[in-house]
């Protein structure tokens, strides 16, 4: 036996460290198809219970729209299941090229290349692109994708303090002597919510001749007047240098990401990058479900208005209720409670009220920020945020921290 | 000794505690076990260290742990004689 009893209990003897460390993740096994409300099993073993998501990516409400669902069928039958290539050898469909173009004009750069998933996109493109001359300069809040693309790469790594321009721009002018410099962020930060302040970057980057990388995976789609993205909302569509994104968010929801930029960084990866070299991209189904999607959102803005109507909403709910939340206008809505242990009292409880959201703690967040992130779609209707309100309004009472300060908070529970 | 401690901590406060950031931060307290330096952006800390001292930290040294207080990085310091 390969596996010797001695070698699995070393496995197992990480598993339980993971366990005591209360880092270990549990599946909830959904039952229907991804919408604002499903049917779930949890914990495993019990029986299906229909709940409000307050925690899908599903911003547009796309995942499940008849129009998408009809393309990716037409898909199905036209361009087939799989590829069973990589894109340079045989794996490269009309569908392929004009999603690429269709990104590309949606997210108004020079050009795009497909990848599997938008953290392919993320550990291919530093590697790709930049050397051992050059630097890379990050918010410290990036994504874990970014984090492990920067890590693949040969450039050298630094950080600035989350969105503080002034720390930027002293590692900008510490790093005047490498050949190129690319500053890197998040357009909406996942965890908190809260948008890269994209206008003051490029301004920077234009100053200390930068370049600017950009992740709009939680902004593609609804961010901006016509759902562009970050860019668009602060007004330098055109001058973003690198933006990946992922079309498993906003943009239908099933998997697949890219690079979108400047057309020498994407030709540089379509030659370098390895998870576009050497794996299978986006199935030509998910593809045909994409270009739908595009044409969707590209017509009319009536579901990122509709989503932004509901985070109004929801954000004005809770802060009347008594909510501490972190300050935004993004779908992401982060509601406070500062200590890991009520986050997840917190979170089961309403899951018990028919809500499904998730407590998040450290090592995910900072130490004394656990919270419950919520997220709202565009597929909520009035009546799925009533109900889930009077729910957090009744597991906050429980819990007494309405109307409570954060220091009241942390007296009580700690943090 | 003291003085070395005193200059990197001061790095330490003014590269990754935010102006509103109340923490206290002494010469034992846990940097990245405690939160306060991840390790992704620790390579700043290991860039000041090795341009300050004119010094070169091997990979194999540059551990959470060794990076964990000021008190250890004093430590790691003395290796390369520096005090």
């Amino acid at each position: 036996m390969a596996l010797s009893k001695e070698k699995r209990s070393i496995l197992q003897g990480e598993l339980s460290g993971l366990r005591e460390a209360g880092l270990f993740k549990e599946e909830r096994i959904i039952c229907a198809p991804q919408d604002s409300e499903i049917e779930v099993v949890f914990p495993a073993g019990a029986s299906e219970k229909r709940v409000i998501n307050m925690c899908a990516n599903n911003y547009l409400g796309l995942s499940s729209h008849p129009d998408v669902l009809e393309a990716a069928r037409k898909g199905l039958d036209h361009r087939g299941y799989g590829m069973s290539s990589v894109r340079f050898i045989c794996g490269t469909q009309d569908i392929h090229k004009q999603l690429e173009a269709k990104l590309t004009e949606f997210l108004g750069t020079e050009d795009t290349i497909l990848f599997p998933s938008c953290m392919d996109a993320n550990c291919g493109v530093f590697e790709a692109v930049l050397t051992d001359q050059d630097v890379m300069i990050a918010d410290r809040l990036v994504h874990a994708s970014i984090v492990d693309g920067m890590r693949l790469a040969k450039a050298q790594q630094d950080t600035y303090k989350h969105s503080n321009m002034e720390h930027l721009e002293e590692k900008l002018q510490l790093h005047q002597d490498k050949r190129l410099r690319l500053i890197i962020t998040d357009g909406n930060f996942s965890m908190d919510g809260d948008l890269a302040e994209l206008d003051k970057i490029v301004e920077l980057a234009e100053k200390y001749d930068a370049m600017v990388f950009v992740d709009d995976s939680h902004a593609s789609g609804f961010i901006g007047r016509t759902g562009r993205g970050t860019h668009e909302h602060c007004g330098v569509v055109g001058k973003i240098d690198i933006i990946t994104t992922t079309l498993g968010k906003a943009l239908g929801g099933a998997s697949g990401g890219c690079v979108s930029g400047r057309r020498e960084i994407v030709e540089l990866c379509r030659q370098k990058a390895r998870p576009y070299l050497f794996s299978n991209t986006i199935a030509p189904v998910v593809v045909s479900g994409a270009l739908a999607v595009l044409d969707l959102i590209s017509r009319s803005t009536e579901r990122r208005d509709k989503l932004e109507r509901n985070t109004q909403f929801w954000r004005q709910g809770l802060i009347e209720a008594g909510f501490i939340l972190k300050e935004g206008e993004t779908p992401i809505v982060p509601v406070m409670l500062f200590n890991a242990k009520l986050s997840q009292d917190f979170a089961k409880d309403l899951y018990e009220e028919g809500v499904y959201a998730v407590g998040f703690f450290f090592p995910v967040v900072p130490k004394g920020q656990a919270r419950i992130r919520t997220q709202l779609s565009a597929a909520h209707e009035q009546h799925h945020l009533e109900k889930a309100l009077a729910a957090f309004i009744k597991v906050g009472k429980k819990y007494e921290i309405l109307h409570k300060s954060k220091d009241e908070i942390i007296g009580r529970y700690g943090n | 000794m003291s003085e070395l401690k005193e200059i990197v901590l001061n790095y330490v406060k003014k590269e990754y505690l935010d102006e509103d950031d109340d923490r206290e931060v002494t010469y034992s307290t846990p940097l990245i076990s405690g939160g306060i330096v991840d390790s992704f952006s620790m390579v700043s800390l290991k860039r000041f260290l090795e341009t300050k001292y004119k010094i070169q930290i091997p990979d194999a040294k540059a551990t959470p742990e060794a990076f964990d207080t000021v008190d250890n990085i004093a430590v790691l310091l003395k290796e390369f004689g520096k005090e």
